[in-house]
């Protein structure tokens, strides 16, 4: 900011030819960014608050859609359709285990390939960003042929695996960009130290890498509880909540969807929440702890950058 | 103190060098780190796509398939479904130009006037990920409803015909497969315009360059790297979209995802399905490889910001 008002001297000490443009036109465009940017969020965040106002309501047919009166019964009569609850405790069994697994191996694969240039690094970077890049449909589709033509039943685990494999890429690509952007030079005196290559790894490299695990990890559960797309695919006869939810739109949903959406939605900010908490209290340690959101923004931009670049 | 010679630090350091790995286990660590995840990708990535272009050849119907390099399968779906297929693309080019436009501005401001909140600007761009996008796609559903928050109430007041909607129209599908994309169009937009370095925006200003000029000069062209990958993230996952057309379109916009969605788990005609699917990756592959093609020309610029 104070080098762009330097600037700005600095042009009016040589304006000598054209006038400077008159201030109170500035001004006023000033507000049309902004404003547009909020309206822009505001748009974003609609349905998020429909979803979440509507839970309070108390909806007179079996549609959720106009505004009856306000009450608690969704929120106190929260578990009435058994379905629905095996539904969503499917999902979050899904969710912490294919995130687990997903980061371990994904950590990995991000940590080969933000550091080392090996015989094909290129072609793993390719496939990564086209596991990304592909349209859901074809990975759900085409796991399905394969679960088809090896006769595996569907159910629990055709769907782990398959969560599993998406969030690999998103885990390795958010340590990838960690790992690139690591100052190397405190393992190497770590090893100068003496330290052998494990001991480097868990006290030096992890924790710097951390940052980029956790964002990995927290894009993998969330993209897996989201997940709608594959699991259609590779369910079988089980119902995820995305699943469950998206078979019942067509009978009109109750409102408890919107209250299970809505604890949902607060569980995952407040591990975010908890995450920068977590990071203020270290920041004297690593100061590049508050990134977090831009790794992920980062992450999904390197995501789609040029393979091999 | 005097400072040591060279011959004591080599001497000092010999027995540390020792201790590092052998230039083997060296050589061997990326390949034992990707491993694993490179083995999973395979199986559960590649090998699939195999399985996907094998089945899409298959002949015969349901309980008695058979493999018999049967061609017919693209052909008939093409004959049954270029419409659609026409249709899903020219939907996903409208989207993506339509959500580039909506995600430039903002992502342009966050990057070069978010000052200390930029990343509370990134969190709430990442907001709607917090919520299942099902659920979202229902909200809009509740919203857009002819008798809905928004729609009922105008009717309500009379400002509307009785007869107006929203739901069933193209304009419904579009819309919505818009609004679940926009983050994934201003997140890379934001990436790029971010490494933009802010002193060359200076140096244009400072050359008498309107602001206009210089964002057509200096800030377009380094941004589009983002633009690009923006268009990939925006375009690739909105052609093969079903829910949004399943959920706020009707019968008149269906797309070639709900296609394959029916004809996989209604019909289980597993040879037309995975010939449809088939194609679609092959259309993003082309797609992959001239954006690859066009981005390693664009590596001048690139590194431009970074320098």
């Amino acid at each position: 900011m104070s080098a762009v008002a330097a600037s700005d001297r600095v042009i009016d000490l040589a304006a000598e030819g054209p006038a400077p443009k008159p201030r109170s036109q500035k001004r006023w465009t000033r507000f049309i960014l902004p404003t547009y940017s909020a309206l822009f969020i505001l748009y974003l965040i609609v349905p998020i608050v429909v979803m979440i106002v509507f839970s309070f309501n108390t909806p007179a047919g079996r549609f959720n859609i106009r505004w009856e009166h306000a009450s608690l019964d969704a929120w106190r009569n929260l578990f009435f359709e058994p379905q629905l609850t095996d539904s969503l405790i499917l999902t979050l069994e899904v969710a912490f285990t294919a995130t687990i697994v997903a980061t371990i191996l994904g950590t990995f694969l991000g940590i080969a390939l933000g550091r080392y240039r090996f015989r094909g690094s290129g072609a793993m970077n390719f496939v990564i960003f086209l596991a990304i890049a592909s349209p859901e449909i074809v990975l759900g589709s085409s796991l399905l042929t394969m679960y088809v033509n090896a006769r595996v039943p569907q159910g629990f685990l055709t769907i782990l695996l398959a969560h599993v494999m998406f969030g690999i890429s998103f885990v390795a690509i958010t340590v990838r960009a960690r790992v690139a952007g690591m100052d190397r030079s405190l393992e190497e005196a770590a090893g100068d130290l003496g330290a052998n290559p494990r001991t480097t790894f868990f006290k030096v490299t992890l924790p710097l890498i951390m940052p980029g695990v956790i964002a990995g990890a927290l894009l993998a559960f969330a993209l897996s509880i989201d997940d709608f797309v594959i699991s259609n695919f590779v369910a079988g006869p089980k119902l995820t909540f995305p699943l469950w939810v998206y078979g019942a739109t067509r009978q009109g949903l109750p409102p408890q969807v919107n209250v299970m959406g809505t604890i949902l939605f607060a569980f995952g900010l407040l591990i975010v929440a908890a995450q920068i908490i977590g990071s203020r209290v270290k920041e004297s340690q690593d100061r590049r702890l508050m990134e977090r959101p831009r790794i992920v923004a980062v992450g999904l931009g390197e995501a789609a950058a040029p393979p091999g670049e | 103190m005097g400072s040591p010679t060279v011959d004591e630090i080599v001497k000092a350091g010999t027995p540390l060098l020792d201790r590092r790995p052998s230039s083997f286990k060296r050589k061997a660590a990326p390949y034992g780190l990707a491993a694993p995840a490179a083995l999973y990708l395979g199986i559960f990535f590649l090998i699939p796509i195999g399985y996907m272009a094998y089945t899409s050849l298959w002949s015969g119907f349901l309980g008695a398939y058979s493999f018999t390099w049967n061609f017919a399968n693209y052909r008939y779906g093409l004959e049954t479904y270029g419409d659609i297929f026409i249709r899903s693309i020219v939907y996903a080019g409208i989207v993506t130009v339509l959500a580039l436009v909506l995600a430039y501005p903002v992502a342009y401001w966050i990057a070069f006037y978010g000052g200390r909140r930029k990343n509370v600007y990134l969190f709430l761009l990442l907001l709607p990920f917090f919520v299942s996008f099902i659920i979202r796609t229902v909200q809009w559903q509740f919203l857009l409803a002819d008798n809905g928050i928004i729609l009922g109430t105008l009717k309500d007041l009379g400002v509307m015909p009785e007869s107006y909607r929203v739901l069933g129209t193209t304009t419904a599908v579009i819309a919505g497969i818009t609004y679940n994309f926009l983050p994934f169009t201003a997140l890379p937009l934001y990436v790029s315009l971010e490494r933009i370095d802010k002193r060359l925006v200076e140096a244009g200003k400072d050359l008498y360059a309107s602001k206009a000029t210089t964002f057509r000069k200096v800030v377009w062209p380094l941004s589009l790297p983002g633009v690009f990958a923006a268009f990939l993230l925006t375009f690739v996952p909105s052609v093969g979209d079903y829910v949004n057309a399943s959920i706020l379109g009707g019968p008149g916009n269906t797309m070639i995802g709900n296609v394959i969605q029916t004809e996989f788990l209604t019909n289980f005609n597993y040879p037309v399905a995975s010939a449809m699917s088939f194609l679609l990756i092959g259309a993003l592959l082309i797609g992959a490889t001239i954006y690859a093609r066009v981005l390693g020309t664009e590596d001048v610029t690139s590194g431009a910001i970074r320098t």
